[in-house]
């Protein structure tokens, strides 16, 4: 794509192992993990809201930890494994999370939901049986505006119990 | 019907539920069309400015950059209100604060857009910049800001002034009267999503997605200003990232993408910065209040006068509305007999102020329940207990003529108390519980711009495929497809997911005035339950001549069937009979304001009322005040999904927490103070307390099968009562929003030093009101509206 900007974008060929398929890109290096998501890979179920690393919204998980894609470069996290929200549900089937946020309406507007339902899903795969303390402060750097994060306490919450019986 | 009610008052999770916990619902900035090309805005850099000259050429030159406009090419003003027709797409003469519109720049890629306006070069003669509401109130140094808008030597916008009742009587009869200054700090909406919009055009045909809550405001828009006639420009609602009131006016980027895509031939798109969201705004007046009440001993109010003065910001927005809204509802939550409410709001050289959640009522509602609180403590009486003698009574009408109808203000506080064990709390120093309550519209009873058209038009279409509903309606995320699948489900004995919903795309659905006001379930629903009642009127009738019945009572509907047959063999009867069948429903609110001018701000078809305890733990050493639960109760009238209105009701007391405790938005030099997330403070998961909603039942007799409002009444009771509660706990007031730990710090060292114990604003500003319009209260009782009501009025109503 020809850009107007003056001076050389230094190119580089990137493998990423996105929801468990293997992509090559050939990237400009300054870009970011979510830029390339959402531009490049049409993935756009990963959401922006500062683009600066301070609202939680891009959230994707890097070798199932929660990171801020827009402060990740593509570069950074080769050969790692990159789930987005894309790669949450198992098929048609949802994952427990994302089933208890749908039935709860943990979910008003949903922007903020694929990055919450992903530091959540790190959350039960390190910790099946959190405290409600616990989910409060893995999720502190999710802004939710819409549900007071009532609702989301309480799916995360039904999720852990439904997974802990399944 | 209403006896054995079907989907109405089950919990429905939302219809887009599952596209949005998988990533599949398609907000504006995630559509990508073919050639796109991506623009960026430049913005001023000076509050206050002439612009002398603006040169492109070192921005076209740039590879890449495909199409540049500045205000020449968008001339034609525009605004929400008819009254204020002040803003342009792109500035060409003057910016009004940093952030106006300048200069817009399509291009290959964003980061060239981005490349190409700072190429732009803009020269300013700097003016004087407005700050303040004193200052507005000032002559102007250089020129007011509307210089050509406005007319006036200062830079007062709109100013409003009314008595209803005798003033001075109500006053005299009073054994007390006090008076107190409160100041409601500006803040911001703050959504998730930051706005954007998506254009192309083709075939001579102009198509705009957007994340905006009303489709039709923005359809007005792009046709006055593009001058292109409407049936020529399709505005479709995207999946909607939040809005609270901030994407309820038209705005300058979706005006730019429609015009670069016009030009270029190219679809466009444009997608604010978070910073540039700051500087969008439309949020919280920053208000000061003036409120001098006359009781007598036994607390019952006698004559309330309120001034109130708001800082607008450059533009107009909403504002002639704002400023009505923070005197207007006072009068239906508390009996008045006699109000003078008198009302300014300023311009100045900052974001333009507009409709946040709730609308220029958080700032009187703050105001009126801790000056009730004070005068309680003053007469020795308990706050509640004055609060409640003062209540207005269902099916009444108040001083200022605003009607109500189901209210259970009354009952809420009796459910709010009773959870919280308010009564019997610890009385500990630090810790401490405020009660406070409030009401809210369902839906403005007046059309924002002056027309005789319904407010909201639903249609409905069965074939032999099954049933669909378009309504204009957006669905921002409160779930209102939800409750109009509801509605149609009811009346055709279908479930809700059997109804498919076309919404907010203004090629398709009929014309409803939007997602705000928190008018939807009202006006929207009552257009859905006449059209679901006409179309099962049709296809009950078709049934029956096949069953060969004659009485259509004894077609029974429900659980998928009409009469012996399936819904869809129902609809094949239907549509062999008539063709494909299609219903419309439609709703417009009586009229119910008053024979005065000004009186169609305020008037809503049904009020929701709240009651709100917080509970706190307030820290005397360091001023930290934390919430540790706030019990709600809502009277919606009726809930027709409790799930979605408990998340309505849980995301208001949020918000509410997050304007009483730490959102501020403040300038310096007409620069945003904390234009981040990071910085502008919103509460966290950490920080958000547990939250107790008990939901009340009225059963309005207008509302659709009884209900009213959600989305925004439950915010007003919480601010008012977290600083009541820091009173309870520490004996101090702050009179101003948020209550930060300093000024809590403030207060206990003035009451230290044997001051009043507290902290907020000293004075009210010298403002020269008019002098008020008179007018006559109606009889409490008299509920007459519409027809019968304005054929009483002496002279012609206006509004």
């Amino acid at each position: 794509m020809p850009s107007g900007l003056d001076r050389d974008v230094q190119k580089a060929v990137v493998r990423l192992r996105l929801n468990g398929e293997e992509v090559e890109l050939l990237l400009p290096v300054h870009k970011t993990l979510l830029e390339v998501l959402r531009e490049d890979l049409a993935l756009t179920g990963t959401k922006h809201g500062c683009e600066l690393g301070e609202c939680g919204t891009c959230t994707v998980l890097i070798d199932g930890s929660p990171q801020l894609s827009c402060l990740v470069l593509p570069l950074q996290v080769e050969g790692r494994a990159i789930t987005t929200i894309e790669g949450m549900a198992a098929g048609a089937v949802d994952h427990p999370l994302q089933a208890a946020f749908t039935e709860l309406a943990a979910a008003q507007c949903g922007y903020c939901t694929p990055g919450i339902l992903l530091a959540a899903k790190s959350l039960l795969d390190s910790s099946p049986s959190p405290t409600r303390q616990e989910i409060q402060e893995a999720l502190a750097g999710n802004l939710c505006r819409c549900t007071g994060y009532a609702k989301i306490l309480e799916a995360v919450e039904l999720a852990a119990a439904r997974m802990a019986t399944a | 019907m209403t006896a054995d009610l079907g989907s109405i008052g089950r919990s429905f999770a939302k219809l887009d539920g599952s596209a949005k916990v998988r990533g599949q619902a398609i907000y504006a900035d995630d559509i990508a069309l073919p050639r796109m090309l991506h623009c960026r805005i430049l913005r001023a850099q000076a509050p206050h400015a002439r612009i002398l000259s603006v040169d492109t050429s070192a921005a076209r030159r740039i590879p890449g950059v495909v199409a540049v406009l500045t205000g020449r090419d968008l001339p034609i003003r525009f605004g929400i209100l008819p009254v204020s027709q002040d803003e342009a797409a792109l500035e060409e003469h003057k910016v009004r604060y940093v952030g106006d519109p300048v200069a817009a720049v399509a291009a290959v890629d964003e980061e060239t857009a981005a490349a190409a306006c700072e190429a732009i070069k803009v020269e300013y003669q700097l003016l004087e910049p407005v700050m303040t509401i004193d200052e507005a109130l000032r002559e102007a140094a250089d020129e007011p800001i509307q210089e050509a808008f406005s007319k006036r030597a200062d830079n007062i916008h709109r100013m409003v002034s009314y008595e209803f009742g005798d003033l001075a009587a109500g006053f005299a009869a009073a054994d007390l009267v006090r008076e107190d200054v409160f100041f409601f700090q500006g803040n911001t909406h703050l959504p998730m999503e930051q706005h954007s919009a998506v254009a192309t055009y083709v075939d001579d045909r102009l198509t705009l997605w957007s994340s905006t809550q009303v489709v039709h405001y923005v359809h007005r828009a792009l046709s006055r200003v593009l001058e292109l006639p409407m049936s020529r420009i399709r505005v479709i609602g995207a999946a909607h990232g939040g809005g609270f009131g901030g994407k309820t006016d038209p705005f300058a980027h979706e005006i730019v993408v429609a015009r670069l895509a016009m030009l270029t031939g190219r679809p466009v798109k444009c997608t604010l910065t978070r910073e540039e969201v700051f500087y969008a705004h439309r949020g919280r007046h920053p208000t000061l209040m003036w409120y001098r009440t006359g009781v007598r001993r036994d607390g019952r109010i006698t004559a309330m006068h309120l001034r109130t003065a708001l800082d607008g910001g450059a533009y107009g927005s909403y504002g002639a509305a704002s400023v009505f809204y923070t005197g207007t509802l006072q009068t239906v939550t508390y009996d008045i007999p006699a109000y003078k409410f008198e009302g300014v709001r300023v311009y100045t050289n900052k974001p333009p102020c507009g409709p946040k959640r709730g609308h220029g009522t958080p700032q009187g509602r703050f105001g009126i329940e801790l000056h009730l609180e004070k005068i309680a403590h003053e007469l020795g009486i308990d706050p509640v207990e004055l609060k409640r003698r003062n209540f207005v009574k269902p099916f009444s009408r108040a001083v200022n003529w605003l009607r109500v109808t189901s209210c259970g203000l009354e009952e809420c506080t009796a459910k709010v108390l009773e959870a919280s064990g308010y009564a019997a709390r610890p009385r500990t120093v630090g810790h401490g519980m405020g009660f406070a309550i409030s009401s809210y519209m369902s839906g403005a009873g007046t059309a924002i711009y002056w027309n005789d058209m319904p407010h909201s038009e639903v249609q409905i279409k069965v074939d032999r495929t099954g049933a669909t509903l378009y309504c204009g309606a957006m669905d921002i995320g409160q779930g209102s497809d939800m409750v109009l699948a509801q509605v149609a489900a009811e009346e055709l004995g279908l479930e809700p997911r059997d109804i498919r919903l076309v919404t907010a795309d203004t090629d398709l659905t009929p014309v409803d005035l939007g997602s705000y006001s928190s008018r939807v379930t009202f006006m929207a629903g009552n257009a859905a339950l006449e059209a679901a009642r006409k179309m099962r009127s049709l296809i009950v009738t078709a049934v029956a001549e096949k069953m060969g019945v004659a009485d259509l009572e004894e077609i029974d509907v429900g659980g998928g069937r009409i009469g012996e047959f399936s819904f869809e063999e129902a609809c094949v009867i239907a549509t062999t009979k008539l063709g494909a069948l299609s219903t419309t429903g439609s709703y417009k609110p009586p009229r119910i304001g008053g024979p005065f001018k000004g009186s169609g701000v305020g008037p809503s078809p049904a009020y929701s009322y709240s009651a709100a305890v917080v509970e706190v733990e307030a820290d005397a050493r360091t001023g930290l005040v934390t919430v540790l639960k706030v019990w709600i109760a809502h009277d919606i009238g009726r809930s027709i999904n409790p799930l979605l209105v408990t998340g309505q009701v849980e995301g208001g007391v949020y918000m509410g927490l997050g304007e009483a405790l730490m959102e501020e938005q403040e300038f310096r030099k007409g620069l945003h103070k904390w234009p981040s997330m990071l910085e502008y403070k919103s509460p966290t998961f950490l920080d958000t307390p547990p939250i107790e909603t008990i939901l009340v039942e009225t059963i309005d007799p207008e509302g659709p099968y009884g209900a009213k409002e959600a989305g925004q009444g439950p915010l007003l009771p919480v601010i008012p009562a977290v600083n009541a509660a820091v009173f309870d706990a520490l004996g101090v007031w702050v009179d101003e929003t948020p209550i930060t730990p300093e000024k809590v710090l403030r207060a206990l060292q003035a009451k230290a030093k044997g001051n009043p114990p507290r902290h907020g604003p000293k004075g009210f500003p010298a403002v020269p009101y008019p002098d008020p319009i008179r007018v006559e209260p109606p009889r409490a009782d008299d509920l007459r509206v519409g027809a019968e009501l304005e054929a009483a009025f002496a002279q012609a109503p206006q509004d």
